[in-house]
């Protein structure tokens, strides 16, 4: 007779939260982006308090500094200086500022106006429906770098605007998906149940339908918010991003390539920013995905 | 299968002329038109600056100008560039080979190590190489592939010297006339020795650079589809056949997970020529990435709104095209109205 | 030596929240030409018992038996390579659901033709010769034209005769049905059923027919083995098992059947199969059952002359009992 002793039986399922945490934390990657990406929001934050120099301040004696380790470094600037001798961690961490903000208000202003576009578009069908996605497919059929380049000469290069057209740019992907999303629920049964009760149209949307859709819309959020910053850096290294002298991590990558072969450092460091930020949303993006995907766990 | 196509070209006629519509009036709204720039230059006088407004038709009331415009595209007349007095279709389908080509590499690049990849990594779920593999790939597509090509610069071809840092061929030791446009086949046609290698040579790292992010959204893309198909009943019923392993991955499976992938490759097309334009300004590339960013900074407008209208329009034709390749290797597509 | 022998075989699966048994201690054994039914309700294990015969089982399952062995062989330890060389050959399953089993890309002939090429010595024209053939024998009009037909072209029942030609496309000893013609229509599955029994009248081969239908035993089986969440509680042959069923559960099944009823309302077993949060203590049928004790909630029944009950019924008495007035 088998032993029943060997075996471990749980007693009540897990509660919804529980569930998705254990699957999270299950992800180590997902745990360590997590980890990472709350360091560098703690950095950005408290940027005024843990940076060593003001940012914009030129220390015209101490130009083209290496780092720490290398011949020639000054244990003041821990990562050296730049061309104008401008301290390279304060601008590093003030420069995470200006990134994350983008990338927080490019995610929220979508998330924002892509349910409601796509809620709409689902739900009201016909001729609004049409519009909708037509835009949608002009949009997704100019290259996104050059939509953004476009719309930030008309509107002007500075932080808002930046803002604005990333989000255009990456508009489209929510809007699909959200679309996508309500126009499976509205075949399901519960929705026409509730339909049939009276429910009306605004409210069927968003309290009935909206929380059904909402796993890979938080997945697309997360993933959204690391191609904003790369979008952002991108214009930034054409110089179409935030104006100098704001450090903004792309904007300081072009600025290096000058220095490219005499001081290496000074583009090795931006850039590293930007892929550590962008790596570890992305691993917790991942992570988020396989957690709340049920078919992806292991039961 | 012809009504398929026919139907679908149809559906994008109507995105094409919005774009026509859009470009116009993007850029009429960027400050700035050519003429008022040139307001400072010596000698230029109110009376020749309204000649040349009105010799660019800029004097004439909008919707007249938009008129003109599509007129001038139904007869393949895109316009005529500010800086280069040449007639824009033309002056973009010289560079656009180069962007092309570029393409096309970074695009074999990025399937030919991608789908092994993805297949490989669903195969051994969980494993070291699945995880490290999945693991690069992430950050691949986390790293601005600005800075990747500068680096990649500073370290090949800088330090290490195994590559050229810019250009599609070194000029200084080869020289012949360009006959498709496409380095590694008029290198070829030349029959210069050496010149070939050369070609190749020069493309090694815009097409690594180029082709990162496409290589690891297809990567991850055909790892996740893989092990959906893998879940399958006929991926099953394949295996309670007594079929190999390497026969139920590679033939079964692959031939269904493959479909999704196609869809993604689609749309990295797309990315691939945003990409394209960060690609071709770090290794000056002389494609229509980096001659769309000048025209920007040179305000040649004319060269901008048309370029901007022949990418898109490359872009749609490119997805139709992949629609039609989605509808061919999914049989129930193809049956189905 | 019979040619299918599974003893004491159990199968865990890897969860979020624990082991999971699906399989407990199931021993069996088929001889040739005999067809055999695994009867229970959804989650009792039977099909998980035949996957892991087969090999099919996901990378979570964790499969132990004292002896799993085919003609002898022991297909426990097999290699996958050996085993590959039995399975779809000798021994072949069929399965539930026949539209999404075959695979979409491909057409029928392909897939028919495929297992003939994987385990048979024929030429190509051979091969698409004894596609038409297998195709003619189970019951699909023109099947000629049908090799180049897609699954998704075809119905549910066709689908199903495509599987079943195609499991038998290399004449195999032991052909194993898990739940045929539940995905079916009801006039389809008796068409099914019917094909499945000549089949096995004409090549003589073993059948284990998987169901939760007893009107489907009735009609089909020689021997019957029952299960309720991965145990077996009871084996007989099947006109036993009808006349003088000997666990409670099967007696509440067949008495759950239509063609008993002697009431208006139909009897219903109440509870649910536990899972993998209530598993109980003791029996694992006695929250159902009608002649549960104290002694049936605390202590695991021993197996009884085949039966896993400790108060087997024998004509409709349970052995042993203390009595209605005690029962819980």
């Amino acid at each position: 007779m088998p032993s029943d002793a060997a075996l471990k039986t749980p007693t009540a399922p897990p509660g919804p939260f529980t569930a998705f945490w254990r699957a999270f934390r299950e992800n180590r990657g997902a745990v360590i982006g997590l980890t990472i990406i709350s360091i560098i929001f703690f950095v950005a934050i408290f940027a005024n308090v843990l940076a060593p120099h003001d940012p914009l301040e030129q220390y015209r004696g101490f130009t083209r500094l290496p780092p720490i380790g290398m011949e020639g470094s000054d244990p003041r600037f821990l990562l050296g200086t730049d061309a104008l001798g401008r301290d390279l961690l304060s601008r590093l961490m003030y420069g995470a500022r200006v990134s994350l903000f983008i990338g927080l208000s490019v995610m929220v202003v979508s998330m924002a106006v892509g349910i409601a576009l796509g809620l709409t578009s689902a739900f009201f069908g016909g001729i609004v429906d049409v519009i909708i996605i037509r835009i949608m497919d002009l949009i997704m059929a100019i290259p996104s770098l050059v939509l953004a380049i476009l719309i930030v000469a008309i509107i002007g290069p500075n932080l808002t605007n930046t803002i604005i057209a990333v989000t255009i740019v990456g508009l489209p992907r929510y809007v699909r998906l959200v679309r996508a999303s309500a126009l499976t629920e509205l075949t399901k049964d519960y929705v026409t149940a509730a339909k049939v009760s009276g429910v009306r149209k605004f409210r069927l949307m968003t309290v009935t339908v909206l929380p059904n859709c909402l796993a890979p819309l938080i997945v697309q959020a997360a993933l959204g918010m690391s191609d904003a910053i790369l979008e952002a850096a991108g214009l930034g290294f054409l110089g179409l991003g935030a104006q100098p002298p704001t450090p903004e991590w792309g904007a300081m990558l072009a600025d290096s390539r000058d220095l490219m072969l005499q001081a290496p450092w000074v583009m090795a460091a931006p850039g590293l920013a930007i892929l550590t930020t962008v790596l570890s949303i992305n691993l917790m993006g991942d992570g988020l995905r396989d957690a709340l995907d049920p078919r992806l766990r292991r039961s | 299968m012809f009504r398929f196509l026919l139907k679908r070209l149809l559906l994008t006629l109507p995105t094409f002329f919005a774009l026509m519509f859009v470009t116009f009036i993007m850029i009429r709204l960027v400050p700035g038109d050519p003429i008022e720039v040139r307001r400072g230059e010596r000698g230029i006088s109110p009376e020749r600056l309204a000649e040349l407004r009105h010799e660019m038709g800029l004097d004439q009331p909008i919707w007249k100008q938009f008129f003109d415009y599509v007129w001038g595209i139904l007869h393949g007349d895109f316009g005529t560039s500010i800086i280069s007095k040449t007639p824009i279709l033309h002056e973009f389908f010289t560079l656009f080979p180069a962007t092309l080509e570029l393409s096309i590499c970074a695009m074999i690049f990025a399937v030919g190590l991608g789908v092994p990849a993805g297949v490989i990594a669903a195969s051994r779920r969980g494993g070291i190489y699945d995880q490290g593999l999945m693991f690069t790939a992430l950050a691949g597509y986390s790293m601005p592939i600005f800075w990747w090509g500068l680096i990649l610069i500073l370290v090949m071809s800088n330090t290490l010297g195994l590559t050229p840092v810019s250009g599609r061929v070194d000029l200084i030791k080869y020289y012949y006339e360009p006959v498709t446009g496409f380095m590694l086949i008029d290198s070829l046609l030349s029959g210069q020795k050496g010149a070939f290698w050369d070609a190749v040579h020069h493309l090694i790292l815009p097409t690594i650079v180029l082709g990162t992010v496409p290589l690891a959204v297809i990567a991850r893309m055909t790892r996740s589809s893989m092990l959906e198909v893998l879940e399958e009943d006929y991926v099953r019923t394949a295996r309670a056949k007594g079929l190999s392993s390497s026969r139920v991955i590679g033939v079964h499976a692959l031939r269904n997970a493959l479909i999704p992938v196609v869809t993604v490759f689609g749309l990295q097309v797309g990315g691939l020529m945003a990409g394209a334009v960060l690609t071709e300004t770090i290794f000056s590339w002389p494609g229509v990435g980096k001659w769309l960013v000048e025209s920007i900074s040179r305000r040649d407008y004319p060269a901008l709104q048309g370029g901007i209208l022949l990418i898109s329009t490359i872009v749609i034709l490119i997805n139709l095209c992949i629609d039609l390749l989605y509808g061919l290797i999914n049989p129930r597509i193809r049956h189905a109205k | 030596m019979a040619m299918l022998e599974i003893e004491n075989l159990t199968v865990e699966f890897k969860t979020g929240s624990g082991l999971f048994r699906a399989v407990d201690g199931v021993s069996l054994t088929i001889d040739a030409g005999e067809v055999l039914a695994i009867v229970g309700e959804s989650g009792s294990g039977k099909s998980v018992s035949m996957l892991a015969v087969m090999g099919l089982l996901p990378w979570t399952a964790k499969v132990t038996a004292d002896r799993m062995a085919f003609e002898g062989h022991d297909l426990l330890n097999m290699s996958a390579n050996d085993r590959r060389r039995i399975i779809g050959k000798d021994i072949a399953m069929i399965f539930q659901e026949p539209m999404t089993s075959l695979n979409p890309c491909f057409t029928v002939g392909y897939q028919i033709t495929e297992a003939l090429k994987t385990h048979l010595d024929l030429d190509k024209a051979a091969r698409r010769r004894r596609a038409v053939e297998l195709l003619d024998f189970v019951g699909i009009p023109a099947p000629e034209q049908r090799l180049s037909s897609f699954p998704h072209q075809l119905s549910g029942g066709m689908n199903q005769r495509v599987m079943i030609a195609m499991a038998i496309a290399c004449s195999p000893k032991l052909l194993i049905a898990d739940e045929p013609t539940t995905a079916l229509d009801v006039t389809i599955q008796a068409q099914i059923l019917e094909l499945l029994v000549k089949l096995q009248k004409d090549t003589g081969m073993g059948l284990v027919l998987i169901t939760h239908s007893m009107g489907v035993v009735a009609e089909t089986a020689e021997r019957v083995s029952v299960q309720y969440a991965g145990q077996k509680v009871e084996e007989q042959p099947v006109k036993g098992l009808f006349a003088d069923p000997h666990h409670p559960y099967t007696a509440a099944l067949l008495s759950a059947l239509p063609e008993r009823a002697k009431a208006r309302r139909l009897p219903s077993i109440p509870g649910v199969v536990p899972g993998l949060f209530d598993r109980p203590k003791g029996c694992l049928f006695a929250p159902r059952c009608s002649y549960a004790t104290e002694l049936c909630h605390s202590t695991a029944p021993r197996r009884i002359d085949g039966t896993l009950c400790h108060y087997p019924l024998v004509k409709g008495v349970p052995q042993g009992h203390p009595g209605k007035e005690k029962a819980a």
